[in-house]
Order: C-alpha cells, then sequence, then structure tokens
C-alpha cells in the first residue's frame, strides 16, 4: 500500500489552560475525499489550522508523501500543493475572474522585450476549467463580486485544479449556499477527486458531505471519535457520535 | 455584443460621471463667458494642467493600492527647491535632476516602509511626511521664493512648446498615463496593486508581497510629485516654498471624482485625469467668468460629491440592467 499523501500523527495543541486537540491522528490518501465532521469547538478548525501552515503543532508530527515537514507559514504548505479554501474565499472582489484564478502565478508572453498578461491564454485556460468542472460562467471578464457564492467557490476550486494543487482543504465550503448551488459544488469535488486531488472536506452538514466522501473523520472535544470508510457507517452513527458527550 | 450590451459597458464604465460633469461645467462656462473656449484659454488649460495631473496619477496608483500620501504637495514644493540649491551652486541640471529624483524615490521608499513595517495608516505617515517636507523646504529658503534656472535643454524638453496648443508637458504626461494605464492593465504588477487594494489578505495568499507592492507605489508616488514640482518651477523660473499647497487634497478629488475608490482596490488613471482636468476647468472657468475665486474650493466639494453620487448610482443601473438579461 503507498504511503498516505498527508499523515498527521498524535497531534497535541494547547491555547492557554485549553486543550483543543489531544493527540490526533489524521491521514488522507491519494485521491481521497475525507470528510471531517464535529461540532463548534471539537478542533476541526485547529486540525486544519496546523496542516494549513497557520500553527504549529505543539506535540506530534506531520508526513507529506511518506517525509516529515514542518510548516514555518501558509506558504511552506502551499510550496508543497496543500491549498486552504477558507470560509471567507480568498478571492478579491472587484477583480474578473480570470485575473483571480491566476493571481500572483499570471501568464504571460512576450511584448518585445516585455513580459505582458497572456490575457486570451488565460480566458482560454478558465473556459477550459470551467468546462472540466461542469460550468457555464458568461464570462471570465465579470468581477468576482458579481458571482453568486457557489460561482465563487468555483473560481477557488478552478485555481486549486489549475496549480496542481494535491490536497485541497475546503472550509465549509456548502454554508451559506442554495440547495442547487451546494449541489453543484459537491459536483465539483467530485471533479476535482478525479483529476487526481485529494480533498479535506469539514463541514456541519452531514448530509452534504456523506454521499460523496471516501471516508469520514469525527472529531468531539478535541479527540478522534471515529474514522470510518463510509460504507461501514451510517448517517445516524455519525450523528450520533458528533454530539455525543 | 449588442447595442445594449455596449450601452451597459459603457454605463459601468467608472469615468461616465466624471466625463458627463466635465462637459456639462465646459458647457456652462462657454454659455456664461464663450472665451471661455477662446484658443487661447484652451491652450493655457492644455499648459497647467499636466504638471498637477502628472501627480494625481502617481496618487490614483497609490490609492488603487489601498493607500494615501498626503505629502505630495510638500514634495511638489521641496524637490524643486533642493534642485535649485544645486543649480545655484552651478551643478550640471540634468545631473540635479537625477539626484533630485533619487532623493524624491527615497522620500516615497522612507514613508512607505515606516507605513509597511510598522502598520501606521499612511495617512499618519504621510501627514507627517507633509509637514516634514514642507517644513524643510521653509527651512532652506527662510520663506522666499528662489531663481529656477535650469540649462535651456532641460527647459525645452519639460516645458517647451512643440506646436500651437501642445506643450511637451502634456506629452510628458499623456506618456505617463499610458505607462501606467498600460501596468494596469496588462502587467501582473497591475494585477497585484488591484489585488493588495482589493483585498490584501488574499494576495498574500496567492504568495505577492504586500509590502513590497505598497513601496514600490509610494516610490512612483513622490517621484511622479517631485518630477510635477520640477515642471511646474521650470515653466515659472523660480521654486516657491509654498508650492503645491493644498495639492495633496486636489489630487485625491481628481481621483475620487475620476471613479477611484477611498478604500482600494478600484479606480483608472483616465478618470483621474479627467478628475484633474474638471478641477482646473472650474478654477480657470471661474476667473473668466469673473466670479472670485473663492468659489473655487466651494465648486469641487459640490463636484465630489456629485460625482461619487454619480458613479454609484449609475453602476448600480448597469449592474441591474445586466442581472435582468
Amino acid at each position: 500500500m503507498p504511503a498516505p499523501l498527508v499523515e498527521m500523527i498524535n497531534i497535541h495543541k494547547w491555547f492557554g489552560s485549553i486543550h483543543a486537540l489531544k493527540g490526533v491522528d489524521f491521514r488522507v490518501n491519494n485521491g481521497e475525499i475525507v470528510g471531517l465532521v464535529g461540532d463548534n469547538g471539537a478542533g476541526k478548525s485547529t486540525l486544519i489550522k496546523i496542516l494549513s501552515g497557520l500553527y504549529p503543532p505543539d506535540e506530534g508530527k506531520i508526513l507529506f508523501e511518506g517525509k516529515e515537514v514542518r510548516f514555518r507559514s501558509p506558504k511552506d504548505a502551499i510550496r508543497l500543493g496543500i491549498e486552504t479554501v477558507h470560509q471567507d474565499l480568498m478571492v478579491v472582489p472587484y477583480l474578473n475572474v480570470y485575473r483571480n484564478i491566476f493571481l500572483g502565478r499570471e501568464l504571460e508572453k512576450k511584448l518585445g522585450p516585455l513580459k505582458v498578461l497572456d490575457i486570451e491564454r488565460m480566458k482560454g485556460e478558465v473556459r477550459k476549467l470551467f468546462y472540466d468542472l461542469g460550468l457555464e460562467v458568461a464570462s471570465s471578464d465579470v468581477p468576482v463580486q458579481a458571482l453568486s457564492g457557489g460561482q465563487r467557490q468555483a473560481v477557488v476550486i478552478a485555481r486549486a485544479m489549475y496549480f496542481k494543487t494535491k490536497l485541497l482543504i475546503l472550509d465549509e465550503p456548502t454554508n451559506n449556499l442554495s440547495i442547487r448551488e451546494a449541489r453543484r459544488v459537491l459536483d465539483m469535488i467530485l471533479a476535482l477527486k478525479k483529476a487526481g486531488i485529494s480533498c479535506i472536506f469539514i463541514t456541519h452538514n452531514l448530509h452534504h458531505v456523506y454521499p460523496i466522501a471516501d471516508r469520514i473523520v469525527v472529531l468531539n472535544r478535541g479527540v478522534k471519535v471515529a474514522d470510518f470508510r463510509k460504507d461501514e457507517t451510517t448517517i445516524d452513527e455519525i450523528e450520533r457520535l458528533i454530539v455525543s458527550a | 455584443m449588442g447595442l445594449r450590451e455596449v450601452g451597459i459597458n459603457i454605463l459601468q464604465k467608472k469615468e461616465i460621471s466624471v466625463t458627463l460633469i466635465l462637459l456639462a461645467t465646459v458647457l456652462t462656462f462657454y454659455s456664461i463667458q464663450p472665451k471661455f473656449l477662446s484658443p487661447l484659454n484652451v491652450e493655457v488649460l492644455l499648459k497647467i494642467t499636466p504638471e498637477l495631473g502628472i501627480v494625481a496619477l502617481g496618487v490614483t496608483m497609490l490609492m488603487i493600492g489601498g493607500e494615501f500620501d498626503l505629502s505630495v504637495g510638500s514634495v511638489f514644493g521641496f524637490a524643486p527647491l533642493v534642485m535649485s540649491v544645486m543649480l545655484q551652486d552651478g551643478m550640471n541640471t540634468w545631473l540635479a535632476f537625477l539626484i533630485v529624483m533619487i532623493i524624491c524615490l527615497i522620500i516615497g521608499a522612507t514613508q512607505g516602509l515606516i507605513t509597511v513595517k510598522t502598520g501606521i495608516p499612511s495617512f499618519i505617515t504621510t501627514l507627517g511626511g507633509m509637514l516634514i517636507w514642507r517644513g524643510l523646504a521653509l527651512v532652506i529658503t527662510g520663506g522666499h521664493p528662489m531663481y529656477f534656472t535650469p540649462s535651456e535643454d532641460f527647459a525645452l524638453i519639460f516645458t517647451g512648446k512643440i506646436c500651437p496648443f501642445i506643450y511637451s508637458q502634456l506629452i510628458i504626461f499623456l506618456a505617463i498615463l499610458i505607462i501606467l494605464q498600460f501596468i494596469l492593465e496588462r502587467h501582473r504588477f497591475g494585477n497585484w496593486v488591484y489585488a493588495v487594494g482589493g483585498k490584501r489578505e488574499a494576495a498574500e495568499a496567492m504568495g505577492i508581497s504586500a509590502g513590497r507592492v505598497k513601496i514600490i507605489l509610494f516610490m512612483l508616488c513622490s517621484l511622479l510629485a517631485g518630477l510635477g514640482g520640477i515642471i511646474q518651477s521650470t515653466r515659472m523660473s523660480q521654486a516657491m516654498p509654498n508650492q503645491g499647497t493644498g495639492l495633496e487634497f486636489d489630487a485625491i478629488a481628481a481621483a475620487v471624482i475620476g471613479g477611484t475608490s477611498l478604500f482600494g482596490g478600484v479606480g483608472t488613471l483616465i478618470g483621474t485625469m479627467l478628475g484633474e482636468f474638471l478641477s482646473r476647468v472650474i478654477e480657470n472657468g471661474l476667473i473668466i467668468i469673473r466670479a472670485p475665486s473663492y468659489y473655487f474650493r466651494l465648486y469641487i466639494g459640490i463636484v465630489i460629491i456629485l460625482a461619487v453620487i454619480g458613479n454609484l448610482y449609475i453602476q448600480r443601473r448597469a449592474v441591474k440592467l445586466r442581472v435582468r438579461e
């Protein structure tokens, strides 16, 4: 069996006297969608912040593709191919779609001695990406602020797809979305999986994660209380674990 | 693209409101006093606007990047004074110019570094800068105007008359405008400027150094402020310690009238150019119709508010029209 993409071993985190994570083991395999669920304060976001390089763990280690890694900042994690989509989406509202997707990694072409933005190519790539994700967005010229919540998710997901992210961490991606849009986002995550990108899907909403997840991990008060392949469990059982004291 | 689509696209342009106000203002002055559009007066407008417009371009770039520079008026006065001192010591004009431009870059870099490293709002750091550079200008001159006597070729290149209506400062202004607009639209740095001003965290999450982008913009802003001041001094053959007083607000006003947001991330240089012309048209028009010059600030104040309301209203309409499709 190949090494998992990411393995977090015996992770502890204290915030003052609060023991937020009490020795959590967590792993994501290649091309796997893992649902990370738990009630508020269960430690989901702390675990994810450690994995995305925002906090160091107080104890425990992280292996990426079998090698131990230490993240000093989110940049280190991004460099390895771990991207996090926060609830507060990392898009610039006034910039249009392609300028957002390629922000910081713009495609360029030569114009005499100068390097200028290759707008045609960026637009073309966005068209392709959206096609692969099964989306129609009328034009990549519209500012992101004019898009719906689901379309904004699509922008971020398209970015991960284009730049060959290995692991995409989605923090509550279906929050505040209409049912139809949430459905679209779930389809996009499946499309990512098809493209070989692993995904951690953090959510309160079991009904969103259950249909698409390969595995579901339940945290409760800083402890991992369950780690199931989906076919080993049911929504009811997970729900019981989330709320059990 | 149908006619309707074209119409919506025009309405969505940030410059639409300032364009309409500018046209209305010009027509108003013209109807009161036809001399307003006499060749002589048009030439005056095209002659005096560029030196201030150059400053407003830098201010606009910085505002798009999410920062302010209140020191531009003082740098506009300080730079030609320093150059004037060098010229009176017999230094070569071009060398003096080069040194002063470098000093301006250092001024911008310092203000930018302090702003970025300490996290103090640029409003404060550059307010400090505004007082410091003006204060230094007064110290150097003792409050008196100084002669500004660059070499003839320098004067010709920066303020020479090329043909009827066209002075070289207008060409310099337009060249800077085109270069900067090109950077904003077609270069990755422009994308970063919009991103850093629009949502700094998002830009940083994508690996862009927001601090570096801002410092470069501060440097650009001081550089253009100094250049504008030198052009004005060349045109008037003197450098005055109070030169450019109030210019910082004039430049911010031009940017805002032209559709630049006070909160960063939004703005166009064409809009600023139109805003600057509008300022000068009002100033000059009031003189032509023999209104007391005190009215100038009053009208500019009214225009700022009208232009911003106009922008908001027009753009909301445009979005509604687009959504309805």
